[in-house]
């Protein structure tokens, strides 16, 4: 149920009620209620859950991630450490 | 970056298997809340990846599991009504309740509708005026700002035929009542990405402290989760006593503040009570009586409910992290998703059928 997914942002539109939005999720578009993420633009990555986007994500700190965990490789490595497991 | 293959990357998270597997030295015992969060560690099959001395047990986080019994009951007995168009997320169709289910209401003739969004109830109840169109709005936080955006719509519509049938749940009151409890064994806690991306996880510093306890908020994806736990046993190791946001692409501190601002104009804090664990003191939401017309539960009178739970059914022990699902006797047998005794069985986050679905054959021996 808590699950959401990630989207890019192709067009914003002001519905009566709501700030809506037209979101790409890889192929599949959906509408989406933008009125949680008022400085979404398009092109923008959000997070949706149940037709509402819950957030925008940020690049910087998904990159910052994905980085540490290269790291960690990386380390290894460098010190030679082997611990037989499989790559 | 779509921010969805890069974290299923499986080179990058062998690197954090590694890690974890270099610097666990003690038996750990870890909650996740989320039941989403159960459904992709087993789906990944992560749990059998891990250090053998680091369990993983399972949080009541499923709001379609913790429902209470009497609201699944209202539920069945508002979408009895020949002028009631019933609209839920798919996954409460199949919820036992005490003598029957949507489901089988559906195939009875009532009009019950499956939406991906409560959104998508309020357009409903726009092209049906004569028709009295009940969305059932279950969910933790990241449910909430979605459920109460269909009643401000609503009113913004001027809608007169739309209302709500309210089961909204909170994460830290449930930590609270399991971290309190004597047969409590957690002695970490992966929190729920979603919920703290829009609650944020200020208010669990002070549980962090209370209980003692190291948090990491963690999102879903298998890197996501190999993060969680890497980061609370490096926690439990150093025996630190913290927070810490491992889900920060999506998650900050204080949280979305326009969301929190759009559940607190529309609900206020109400004791709820938890399908297989009880009462849990303001563990939850209700209308505000400024929305009271669109309380289902105002609007149908339905309050001379019997309900009767399953007597074999263990999901309230398996909900609070005390009983694995392929303990309880009736697990894989008299109980399965086609035909389940209790909601854990039934909900794609739910931990019963998370095993039932992926657990490896041995597992299911055992």
């Amino acid at each position: 149920m808590c699950l959401a997914v990630p989207g890019k942002i192709i067009e914003i539109f002001a519905s009566p009620s709501a700030k809506m939005g037209k979101v790409d999720f890889g192929g599949v578009f959906r509408e989406v209620c933008l009125e949680a993420v008022p400085e979404a633009l398009v092109g923008q990555y959000v997070i949706v859950h149940a037709g509402f986007a819950l957030n925008t994500l940020s690049e910087e700190e998904a990159q910052a991630t994905l980085d540490a965990f290269r790291e960690l490789d990386t380390l290894e490595a460098e010190l030679g450490i082997d611990d037989g497991f499989a790559k | 970056m779509k921010y969805l293959d890069e974290f299923r990357n499986a080179d990058l998270v062998k690197n954090g298997l590694e890690q974890l597997h270099k610097i666990t030295q003690h038996p750990w015992v870890i909650m996740e809340i989320c039941g989403g969060q159960t459904h992709s560690i087993m789906l990944h099959g992560l749990d059998q990846l891990l250090p053998p001395s680091i369990e993983l047990v399972h949080g009541p986080g499923c709001p379609v599991c913790v429902t209470s019994l009497e609201l699944v009951d209202k539920a069945l007995a508002i979408a009895s009504r020949p002028e009631v168009i019933f609209c839920s997320f798919g996954d409460m169709l199949r919820v036992p309740g005490s003598n029957s289910d949507l489901f089988s209401l559906r195939a009875a003739g009532c009009q019950v509708k499956i939406v991906y969004s409560p959104m998508d109830a309020v357009k409903i109840a726009q092209l049906n005026p004569d028709k009295e169109v009940v969305f059932f709005a279950i969910g933790f936080e990241t449910t909430a700002p979605a459920n109460a955006m269909s009643v401000i719509q609503a009113k913004a519509l001027g809608l007169k035929n739309y209302t709500i049938l309210v089961s909204q749940v909170t994460v830290p009151p449930a930590m609270h009542a399991i971290l309190g409890s004597p047969d409590n064994r957690v002695q970490g806690f992966l929190a729920a990405g979603h919920v703290c991306a829009v609650m944020g996880y200020y208010q669990y510093h002070s549980i962090a402290e209370k209980y003692k306890i190291p948090i990491v908020v963690t999102g879903f994806e298998p890197l996501d989760l190999v993060n969680g736990i890497l980061k609370t046993v490096e926690l439990l190791e150093n025996g630190e006593n913290k927070v810490v946001n491992a889900y920060s692409r999506v998650v900050t501190e204080k949280g979305n503040i326009a969301a929190q601002a759009i559940i607190n104009s529309v609900f206020q804090d109400v004791d709820r009570n938890w399908r297989g664990i009880g009462l849990i003191p303001m563990s939850g939401w209700g209308l505000r009586s400024e929305f009271s017309q669109f309380d289902a539960e105002k609007r149908f009178q339905v309050d001379d409910i019997m309900t009767r739970e399953s007597e074999i059914c263990l999901s309230g022990k398996v909900l609070q992290g005390l009983v694995k699902p392929n303990q309880c006797p009736a697990f894989g047998t008299l109980c399965t998703p086609e035909n389940p005794l209790g909601a854990t069985m039934v909900s794609s986050e739910g931990a019963c059928s998370a095993y039932f679905r992926y657990s490896r054959v041995e597992e299911i021996i055992k």
